[in-house]
């Protein structure tokens, strides 16, 4: 038998994508929970975890070039403001923006949509207008829609789920007219995992006339994204869902779009000229950036999307589907457990009940063997309402997640049963 | 072990009898809800109503749904309430809330049942569970008896 020797260009190309290799990145990863439990973290679709480079260019920027960007002269100002800068050209480069100017940083996903609400919503949304929502969406994809319909007395229209989870495209065609200014949907369902055709739905909603604003707080970090190539308006994604820090994430927008819109928040950054009675604004994207930014967690982003980059987001989306795939198999086998979500494009947020356990109880009882999951509303209670449940557990897998991680779930919830005598 | 020796104290096996056959649970019409309860951090609901009469709690219904601890927590305090005078019934559930707030030492061994959620005392998220219906029975109170 003959074995191929290692190379000076393997070593090099590292091992590939392999999740078991790649755990070691994540120190968190690798603690016991309650006391001697392997930790299966298992709650990706919340947050995830922070590779060790993400977390060493917090500490670097804090020891080396910590300063204000974009006011002073002196050195250490010029690195902060380099790597703020640099951070968002990566951000631009890793959604395909084509321009760095397209990109705003902001908190996360939730202010992104706020901000659009705010700043484009309120300049041009009328009454008797029509935001077209779906039924799969965040509270953050709702709320401020609801806000602003209320105030300038638009009227909000839901496009339904179907009973598989996937999105009615049929009611979703139905439901455009010239009415429709705006459709916000999710790219991925945080609750269904479902993975919505959001390019197509963009072609149609745009074609009617609406702008189109994607919600890809679930999608950003597990697939290959490109706005231009989607055709969307607005693309929202918040950081920490990438393994960058939290309070960090961007919106997209067409510049177009932006340079119409009026600032979200005042202050200083933001501004050209200043008077005592009027002001003129700064170029986009830094007239929607009032204040000191989230710098370090701007820089973090910028390592994180570089992380993922390397790694080959279309890689990730491979083993983000072999895992769900593997997931939904071995939690099927379970007697007594009900999976939502079957829509066959579908990513790994697998959302389930277990018969005679209560989301939170199983909670608390697979938390005991080291597996975390999430258990709740979701912040999703309208979509709750149309699958007929007030909560439901649910597992997210990421890159770092192998099928260890999954049997020890399923190895959990058969301990919770036994437990609850279900 | 020591993880199963937690969970045994936080689920107790007459915790998970209240769970399995809640007492005094029966599903409400929409008109004689007096109080309706929601945990927005976990979605669980319940819904109250009480017949006072003669400075006595005559009766409590309610429905909903939750976790073990929460829906188990709601039987014991229907038990523990009902056929109470008013004001004994307000000094009990005084006394459950404090307990499990940890602003006053338990006695609730002297309360039969309800001593089963002391184990919940150790888990700050899930002490809002073991309340929720407290604080309705609370308002149910306050609502019909004057």
């Amino acid at each position: 038998m003959t074995t191929t020797p290692v190379t000076g260009d393997d070593i090099l190309r590292g091992p590939g994508f392999d999740p078991a290799m790649l755990r070691f990145q994540f120190p968190i990863l690798a603690q016991k929970i309650h006391g001697d439990k392997r930790l299966a973290y298992l709650d990706n679709a919340a947050t995830t975890q922070k590779p060790q480079p993400v977390i060493c260019a917090l500490c670097e920027y804090y020891e080396f070039c910590n300063s204000n960007v974009h006011r002073a002269l002196h050195e250490l100002a010029e690195r902060a403001t380099e790597q703020y800068d640099e951070s968002r050209r990566k951000v631009a480069r890793f959604i395909g923006a084509g321009q760095e100017e397209s990109v705003v940083f902001t908190r996360g996903t939730t202010e992104s949509i706020n901000l659009v609400a705010y700043a484009w919503g309120r300049k041009f949304i009328e009454e008797g207008d029509v935001i077209l929502l779906t039924e799969m969406e965040h509270h953050s994809n709702i709320i401020p829609w609801q806000i602003l319909a209320r105030e300038k007395g638009a009227k909000l229209v839901y496009v339904p789920v179907l009973d598989d989870g996937s999105l009615d495209i049929e009611a979703f065609h139905r439901s455009l007219s010239s009415k429709v200014k705006l459709f916000a949907v999710t790219h991925m369902s945080n609750v269904l995992g479902t993975i919505n055709p959001v390019k197509e739905l963009a072609d149609a909603a745009r074609a009617a006339g609406a702008r189109v604003l994607v919600d890809g707080a679930q999608s950003a970090p597990h697939m290959p994204i490109d706005v231009q190539d989607l055709g969307v308006d607005f693309f929202a994604f918040s950081g920490h869902k990438m393994c960058a820090p939290t309070g960090i994430g961007a919106l997209y927008a067409r510049r177009e779009l932006l340079e119409d819109m009026d600032p979200f928040m005042g202050g200083g950054e933001m501004i050209n000229r200043v008077s005592l009675d009027d002001a003129t604004w700064a170029e986009v994207p830094h007239k929607f950036e009032a204040g000191t930014p989230n710098i370090s967690g701007a820089v973090g982003l910028g390592v994180a999307v570089d992380f993922l980059a390397n790694l080959g987001m279309d890689k990730i989306l491979e083993h983000d589907r072999r895992l769900t795939a593997y997931t939904i198999e071995k939690l099927s086998a379970i007697e007594g457990i009900k999976i939502f979500g079957k829509a066959p494009e579908r990513g790994g947020a697998i959302s389930f009940e277990v018969a005679g356990i209560h989301p939170h109880d199983l909670s608390q009882l697979v938390d005991r063997e080291g597996v975390a999951i999430r258990a709740g509303h979701m912040c999703a209670q309208p979509l709750m309402k149309r699958l007929g449940v007030g909560a439901v557990s649910r597992a997210s897998v990421y890159l770092y997640n192998v099928e260890e991680d999954v049997d020890q779930l399923v190895y959990a919830i058969g301990k919770a049963k036994d437990f609850f005598k279900v | 072990m020591s993880s199963n020796a937690d969970m045994d104290e936080l689920y107790q096996e007459i915790i998970l009898d209240h769970f399995k056959n809640p007492r005094h649970f029966s599903e409400l019409n929409d008109d004689e809800v007096l109080v309706d309860e929601y945990n927005p951090t976990c979605g669980d609901q319940i819904r109250m109503t009480a017949v006072v009469a003669d400075g006595v709690v005559k009766d409590i219904r309610y429905d909903g749904h939750g976790c073990a601890i929460s829906m188990a927590s709601a039987s014991m305090m229907a038990e523990a309430v009902v056929g109470k005078p008013v004001d004994e019934a307000r000094q009990i559930i005084a006394d459950f809330v404090a307990v499990m707030r940890g602003e006053k030492d338990s006695d609730l061994a002297e309360l039969g049942d309800m001593a089963s959620l002391e184990g919940v005392r150790r888990y700050p998220l899930r002490i809002k569970c073991a309340t929720m219906s407290w604080h309705a029975i609370s308002k149910a109170i306050d609502k019909i008896a004057t």
